[in-house]
């Protein structure tokens, strides 16, 4: 594995930070090779799980840790993909409460993560030890991994 | 893929039927807070119909989604249409993951959000 597959990136619970961040994996993964569909997606599932941290795993109180983690990875049914791991070191949730909400309730707010588990392969949310939490999350490059939208994946 | 524009750039037009906001650049976590204070402001003006032309957005993030969401119950109270108008492709993709295009009139042209 070269150093170009892995992004490794310390962010702290800071909404300044989440352009910066975005650009950052934007360009790891164009340079990767991931067309701008799935690109994308993979910016956008991120951008969620910071917001997230930010606002419910530190309750929006900025300066604190987040390890952003994204490598290559290759599965040997899947194919090749990429890995991302969040992690932080905020109010650990039950794990049966993240879900997404029922879509029929509409009202502002609770679709972050709907919207990754929607872009995304496999998401797994854990208890990390030591506090905080983590989510792993994959994305792989053939289209039948993801279920959605097949438009917005085209090359 | 073309570069993210970070800043987000809110252009009111007021008209006899309509109140339309041009708006630009990319709504997060960071900038929704601003556009949600916005949005609040011009509900108080009781608008008759309220564009918002997206053509110029080309990141939106669920707080995004979630402050236009509010919009529109907020300006359904005083029976004022809310219609989305010009979503560049990543952005109506979002709408229909949350299948929130089923819950805003969502037009191409602000000429067809008049009639909406």
């Amino acid at each position: 594995m070269s150093s170009r597959d892995v992004l490794d990136l310390d962010v702290t619970s800071d909404v300044a930070e989440l352009p910066g961040v975005r650009d950052a994996v934007r360009a790891w993964s164009r340079a990767l090779g991931w067309s701008e569909g799935p690109t994308a997606d993979i910016v956008l599932a991120i951008d969620e799980a910071l917001s997230n941290i930010i606002r419910h795993g530190y309750e929006g109180e900025p300066g604190h840790k987040i390890e952003l983690t994204a490598r290559a990875v290759h599965d040997p049914s899947q194919g090749e993909g990429i890995e991302v791991r969040v992690r932080d070191y905020g109010k650990q949730v039950p794990l049966e409460t993240i879900c997404g909400r029922d879509l029929n309730d509409i009202r502002p707010g609770g679709l972050g993560v709907h919207i990754i588990r929607s872009v995304m392969s496999s998401v797994e949310y854990s208890h990390a030890e030591g506090g905080g939490m983590q989510l792993v999350m994959r994305k792989y490059r053939r289209p039948e991994a993801d279920l959605k939208d097949p438009q917005a994946r085209k090359p | 893929m073309s570069a993210e524009d970070h800043n987000l750039e809110v252009r009111a037009e007021h008209q006899q039927d309509a109140t339309i906001l041009y708006l630009s650049g990319g709504i997060d976590l960071r900038t929704s807070p601003r556009l949600r204070a916005t949005f609040l402001d011009l509900i108080d003006e009781r608008p008759v119909r309220i564009i918002l032309d997206l053509s110029g957005v080309s990141y939106v993030d669920s707080s995004g989604v979630g402050t236009m969401v509010e919009l529109k119950r907020r300006a359904m109270r005083h029976q004022s249409p809310v219609v989305l108008v010009g979503l560049q492709n990543r952005v109506r993709s979002l709408f229909e993951i949350t299948r929130l295009d089923k819950f805003f009139d969502i037009t191409d042209t602000i000429d067809e959000a008049r009639r909406a």
